[in-house]
């Protein structure tokens, strides 16, 4: 029924007379818009022409009029036009409650605190603009997924200028954010795992307000969803060592762009150890740190060991279904020491990794007993072989016998 | 004189004809030949009904139809139930042996032309336990209600319904409605575990009856020997020295069901999910392989009939040859010595052929 | 059966020096019988032993019992293979969800503080309908269906429409 309602809807506005198209679809670019793109644009479905960005009168047929100065023709739209033209709706509460009443009308505020912002009031042309980010003629609404602000596109439509290193030059900033992203465990959740909560640029940098985050507010952008990791992190000897350093919080061991799937080497003085970045091997710091890596590396194998005779007993049909659901109590024990880790404590890491080790010290001694148990069948048959050996045997011999009478 | 196990006797005695049967059994012989190792055949095949009786009568304990509890259950009893996991698996095993064993018994008979005057009936009783025990297997199949006995339920209540006018309706009659469904288990359940066995039961006891009234059956080619050389011809006593050597074959029988049971436990597999796609490769029993390879391989039109309902008519045509197969062996007008047992080697190649092909395609 | 040696010819009488050796095949014999019997016997006895662990059979589970639940309290119940959460709110009404955090797979818990499940690994939250309001979990708890029957409340799977 609603399905209904809104396709009536969108026929009544498909019905507002848009002339330009009569003839713009079917110019080439970059005059032309074909029917189908524009039919895609939130703004044609909420019933808009293109007379409401580029001026003039969309309902004669008469070319002249229609693209009138008199009629408030635009022609092209100058991009340092764009967010001002923008602006004189979506900065417009009172219009855009007609539209869309949950729409915030405040982007082009925010624009103007942005790098992008600044320096477009400066008069830098190169920088982003409305379109850029949302397109121009195919502008979707952001939870269509093919909108390129959709949160599975964001980061293409960023790297679209950040990772373009000409582009870049007179800014003289980094172009390898987009590489380094696609390699981190946030793009793998969203891509991979399709978690669209997963952050992406704008969760960390903002998207219409765009700054780049101070130093110091860094470990409050990863803590908004990071919480219990920011919080032990702040009882950790860390926090002030770190301060003092002038080292920001989560990125130091973590990178920003390319924060890889953390494992368990990442603590300790192993080879991939971050650690050793600051401690040198014996001081206290590389000591507690080579004792949490073992914690988590004992547990951790624990767990594995565990699961593989579980694993075996299960497929020699034993049956372990309860041991198994007890195993992922110990599952869960390393993954909190993993953020217990965070407080940089191995007393406090050994609370949780001890836990975990109670628990599989239980679940392989179930599956020890089902292996025994799995002998044990095996010895069955072994002794009911021999029985029946037996019992051939004597009936062999038996009708021998009878039959030598 | 008086001791009580003679006063219990006499007491039977007197109500129950004892020394009758024991006659009765006594006065049968077993004809010794070259081929009396295919005796034994029949006896097998008994036995395995025998512990499929045993392990059926023992999963009912713990088994409960329904589309929400028949995996649940068979999983119960294979993981909770003290040595489920045996009795289950024997009872798979089992039912593949004694399928196995009843062919390998039909052709023996056929190949020996047991079939001949006065033993007609008693080929037509076997035949119909024949296609009784793969009704077992079919709807045994259903039971556990995991995905690759669902599909194959679904493929093979398909096949009737190609028949004209009675296609449908045989449909609806074996799914208990359009699909498959809980309604289809229950149903199949009845079958498995009350219908075909009251209908085998009886038809075994006609068989062994027959068997009984009229004796093992001697081949032609044996029994002209034995006219022309009378001193050659040997005979054993059923009771006991037959009956103790079938004990041995059954023994063997057993100790190879337990191993088979605790080295190869049957499997579970995954619960049926009716709203799942088809996983690929889905195959029947084996046992109905070769019908189900014939039907794939089968052109769509074939002599300008649906290809698959050709096949489907020369299954029974093949199914009604077999049991009036006895009332086809003429000695004349045709020479049917010969080439009864001709097609059904090109038969039985054909079914094997068939067999593997289903096996080994993808 | 070709070794079979005619039962029709009458052997001569036994020798008595035979006599031991038929006691011992018959010693053999009733061994064998016996023994294999007994192999036979001992898995079907035991078979018949009803198991000490409960039925999991049918699709609903016994979640908990009306006396020992209290409104704003909940309890994790075996659900399956995995673990499921029982709530009474505190109006008295009972949900019933998977307590697998969507997220890493930890089990969520019931916070009678906050009105919530928590998940206590990553700090994810879920409302009383198991729907993740914030923190990692990506994806809402499976909502069970609850069914007092008497004094015993069940769960099971919603059912498809």
């Amino acid at each position: 029924m609603a399905a209904l309602l809104v396709c009536s809807g969108l026929m009544a506005f498909a019905q507002t007379k848009n002339s330009c198209l009569d003839c713009h679809s079917n110019l080439p670019e970059p005059l032309g818009v074909s029917a189908e793109t524009y039919s895609q644009n939130i703004h044609a479905q909420k019933g808009l022409t293109c007379a409401a960005c580029h001026g003039g009168d969309a309902s004669t047929d008469d070319p002249e009029k229609a693209m009138s100065r008199a009629a408030g023709w635009k022609g092209k739209i100058e991009r340092k036009q764009v967010p001002e033209l923008c602006a004189s709706c979506h900065a417009d509460a009172e219009r855009m409650k007609k539209y869309n009443p949950s729409l915030r009308v405040d982007q082009f505020q925010q624009y103007k605190t942005s790098v992008h912002g600044m320096k477009w009031a400066k008069g830098d042309s190169k920088v982003a603009v409305c379109t850029d980010c949302h397109g121009v003629h195919d502008l979707r609404a952001p939870s269509d997924p093919r909108s390129t602000v959709h949160p599975t596109n964001i980061a293409t439509t960023c790297s679209h200028c950040h990772a373009d290193a000409e582009y870049m030059k007179p800014y003289g900033i980094k172009t390898d954010q987009f590489a380094n992203y696609e390699q981190s465990v946030h793009h793998d959740a969203m891509v991979v795992r399709g978690d669209l909560s997963a952050p992406t640029c704008t969760t960390c940098h903002g998207n219409h307000g765009a700054t780049p985050p101070g130093v110091a507010n860094v470990t409050a952008v990863c803590s908004n969803c990071h919480v219990f990791q920011a919080q032990l992190f702040a009882t950790s000897p860390h926090k002030d060592a770190f301060a003092a350093l002038g080292l920001p919080g989560c990125v130091t061991c973590h990178s920003n762009h390319a924060i890889k799937h953390p494992t368990d080497e990442m603590i300790g003085t192993g080879p991939k150890a971050v650690c050793t970045n600051c401690h040198t091997a014996g001081d206290a710091g590389a000591t507690q740190a080579e004792a949490m890596h073992n914690q988590l590396t004992e547990l951790a194998a624990a767990i594995a060991a565990s699961d593989e005779l579980l694993g075996r007993a299960e497929r020699q049909g034993m049956e372990v279904s309860q041991a198994k659901l007890q195993a992922a109590q110990a599952r869960e024990a390393l993954l909190k020491a993993r953020v217990t880790v965070h407080a940089f404590r191995d007393s406090e890491l050994k609370r949780d990794t001890d836990a975990g080790l109670a628990v599989t010290r239980q679940t392989h001694a179930a599956g020890e007993k089902a292996m025994e148990e799995w002998k044990f069948r095996r010895v069955g048959l072994g002794l009911s072989v021999v029985a029946i050996a037996i019992a051939l045997v004597g009936l062999g011999l038996y009708v021998r016998n009878l039959e030598q009478q | 004189m008086a001791s009580p196990a003679n006063t219990i006797r006499q007491w039977l005695d007197e109500r129950f004809p004892l020394d009758d049967i024991k006659a009765l059994a006594q006065k049968k012989k077993v004809p010794v030949h070259r081929y009396s190792y295919w005796y034994f055949l029949g006896g097998m095949t008994l036995f395995l009904f025998g512990v499929q009786v045993l392990t059926g009568a023992l999963l009912l304990m713990y088994y409960r139809p329904g589309a929400d509890e028949a995996f649940e259950s068979v999983q119960f009893i294979m993981t909770q139930v003290q040595f489920g996991w045996l009795i289950r698996s024997v009872h798979s095993w089992s039912a593949n042996l004694l399928v196995f064993m009843a062919f390998a018994h039909l052709f023996s008979v056929l190949f020996l032309k047991s079939y001949r005057k006065p033993r007609e009936l008693t080929w037509v009783s076997g035949v119909l336990l024949l296609f009784l025990m793969l009704g077992f297997g079919f709807s045994g199949y259903l039971l556990p209600w995991n995905t690759l006995s669902y599909f194959a339920t679904k493929v093979g209540t398909e096949i009737p319904a190609q028949i004209p006018i009675i296609g449908r309706p045989v449909l609806l009659f074996l799914r208990g409605g359009e699909d498959i469904t809980g309604s289809t288990l229950t149903r199949l359940y009845g079958f498995h575990v009350a219908i075909l066995p009251a209908v085998a039961t009886l038809l075994i006891g006609v068989h062994l009856a027959l068997i009984q009234w009229f004796g093992m059956s001697v081949p032609p080619g044996v029994e002209a020997e034995w006219q022309a050389r009378p001193e050659g011809k040997r005979e054993i006593r059923f009771f006991p020295n037959f009956v103790l050597r079938e004990l041995m074959a059954w023994y063997v029988a057993l100790g190879l069901l337990g191993a088979l049971a605790a080295l190869f436990p049957w499997s579970l597999g995954v619960k049926a999910d009716p709203f799942a796609s088809a996983p690929a490769g889905i195959k029947p029993e084996w046992y109905f392989l070769s019908m189900f390879q014939t039907l794939k391989l089968i052109p769509a039109k074939l002599l300008g009939m649906d290809g698959e309902m050709l096949g489907i008519l020369a299954f029974g045509v093949i199914g009604g040859a077999a049991l009036l197969l006895p009332f086809l062996d003429r000695e004349k007008p045709f020479n049917t010595r010969r080439w009864i047992p001709g097609l059904a080697c090109v038969f039985l190649g054909y079914m094997t052929v068939m067999t593997v092909y289903g096996w080994v395609a993808k | 059966m070709s070794t079979a040696s005619g039962v029709n010819a009458t052997a001569p009488q036994s020798a008595p020096a035979n006599l031991p050796r038929r006691r011992f095949v018959n010693i053999l014999l009733g061994t064998g019988l016996l023994a294999s019997a007994a192999s036979f016997l001992y898995p079907i006895l035991r078979y018949l032993v009803p198991p000490k662990l409960p039925d999991l059979g049918g699709d609903a589970v016994l979640a908990a019992r009306v006396p020992e639940m209290k409104p704003n309290t909940a309890k994790t119940f075996r659900f399956g293979t995995r673990p499921g959460l029982l709530v009474q709110t505190a109006s008295g009404e009972y949900r019933a969800m998977s307590a697998t955090c969507t997220h890493l797979g930890c089990t969520v818990q019931y916070r009678p503080d906050l009105r919530e499940i928590w998940c206590a690994c990553h700090n994810g939250m879920y409302d009383l309908n198991g729907r993740n309001i914030s923190g990692p979990p990506p994806r809402p708890l499976e909502a069970f269906e609850v069914q007092v029957r008497g004094d015993d409340i069940f769960v099971r799977r919603k059912q498809e429409a």
